[in-house]
């Protein structure tokens, strides 16, 4: 059996030719930044960068959720770890991220009660199982992530469990552009938009920022040629002086984006103003969870004393985030900060820029 | 992180679909989804199925690149 359209969309003929076509339209050096940890890996794990003309610079930037994060999220995280008769529940990624004084997964180490699921059905199911614990889940994620947290939510209370408990540190990208452009220093030609927040939010979610800047925005599926022909659509648009908003992955995204999946999310969630990691609040960038829900909201049923955390010291994950730097700038890299002893969490998560230098960067 | 593979429901029970992806059968949530049914692609992101496939958008995007690709190999010099 065939995997469903991946394996056309990983045709090396149709990439190649992608490729000439960028070679061949390309004169000016631009910038370009993708906004999503899934395309920073694919990028890398495709060797895209190295496939495209020196012209054409790839910045990766506040795209990998666990990294944008900010610290005083991370340490309270922890500190709901260790109130009494509790059960965290939490994607992989964030178990290693550092706190100012610890990590999940030395928490896990001392004996706290923490797991990794793979879905938010998991936490119902073991908040049902443990009826005598509080079952907490950390909701870290954009808005591919938040429907889902949301629908547990819902679940819960349709299912009449009280021991489910979200700790929501969700974010939405669109505002995250807007804050990008005012950020000092930045460099960006074009975005290359994340694909399954777009699933969820559409291509009319960008309109306001795209009407606002007029940058060439194109959103992109995840297979070679799909980031190849996001690329070659924003050279197009750079050098013919047209800025527009395009949809590269029109197999999944649409204008209007899964309604459904928003309306569910807007149920649950509201805006909320909150901090981004390198980037500082954000107005309206955050997602809490509305009055209404509040008896499943864990930021409200656990006091948190973490507030003022700071970002680690050296640690230039804040630039990295928005494409001031490489990682290869930062004075920790390789030295002091490694997958194995990372000191911020773009070392940490597999989506995280400094993984992905780490891992497939040769220095060149 | 996003799993870019599409999954297709082989059976629905009570909004839960079973998905398979290349051979691999797993649990999906159907909730997010308006009106899903057996034989469909999905995208699944953390157990949820959070979009359809657009069959005809797939088709076409591929037709274009294809395209693209047979004009190239006809414009390039011989030999």
């Amino acid at each position: 059996m065939t995997i469903k359209h991946a394996d056309e969309y990983r045709d090396p003929e149709i990439s190649r030719k992608i490729v000439e076509q960028i070679n061949n339209l390309s004169k000016k050096k631009i910038r370009l930044m993708e906004v999503c940890g899934t395309h920073t890996m694919s990028i890398f794990r495709n060797g895209i960068r190295k496939l495209i003309p020196d012209t054409i610079s790839l910045l990766s930037g506040p795209g990998c959720p666990v990294c944008v994060t900010a610290q005083n999220e991370i340490d309270a995280f922890i500190e709901i770890s260790g109130k009494p008769d509790t059960i965290i529940t939490t994607f992989g990624d964030l178990m290693r991220v550092p706190g100012t004084g610890s990590s999940l997964q030395k928490e896990r180490a001392k004996g706290k009660d923490i797991r990794i699921i793979y879905s938010t059905f998991d936490a119902i199911e073991i908040a049902r199982k443990n009826p005598d614990k509080r079952v907490i889940f950390l909701g870290v994620g954009f808005e591919t992530t938040a429907p889902t947290v949301a629908a547990s939510i819902l679940s819960a209370r349709d299912m009449k469990i009280d021991n489910y408990f979200v700790y929501s540190a969700h974010k939405t990208v669109p505002r995250a552009l807007f804050a990008l452009m005012k950020t000092e220093g930045i460099k960006i030609d074009g975005f290359i938009l994340p694909g399954h927040v777009s699933v969820i939010i559409g291509t009319g979610a960008y309109l306001p920022f795209f009407n606002r800047f007029k940058m060439p925005c194109v959103v992109a599926g995840f297979e070679p040629s799909d980031i190849l022909q996001a690329i070659l659509m924003l050279a197009e648009q750079i050098e013919n002086k047209s800025p527009e908003l395009k949809n590269a992955y029109t197999r999944a995204v649409s204008f209007k984006g899964n309604e459904k999946a928003i309306r569910i999310m807007n149920d649950v969630f509201e805006q909320a103003d909150v901090a981004w990691r390198g980037i500082g609040v954000i107005p309206g960038s955050g997602l809490k969870i509305r009055d209404e829900f509040s008896n499943f909201d864990a930021g409200k049923k656990f006091e948190i004393i973490s507030k003022d955390s700071k970002e680690p010291k050296g640690c230039a994950c804040g630039e990295i985030l928005t494409g001031l730097k490489t990682p290869v700038e930062c004075p920790l890299y390789k030295k002091i900060c490694t997958p194995v002893e990372p000191v911020g969490p773009c070392m940490v998560s597999s989506e995280g820029t400094c993984a992905a230098y780490y891992k497939y960067h040769n220095g060149d | 992180m996003c799993l870019a593979i599409p999954s297709k429901i082989v059976k629905i029970e009570n909004n839960m679909g079973i998905i398979d992806v290349d051979g691999v059968q797993r649990q999906a949530s159907l909730l997010l989804l308006e009106d899903p049914k057996v034989g469909e692609y999905v995208i699944v992101h953390a157990g949820f199925a959070i979009k359809k496939i657009d069959e005809e958008a797939a088709m076409e995007t591929l037709k274009v690149l294809r395209e693209a690709l047979a004009f190239a190999e006809k414009s390039e010099p011989a030999g």
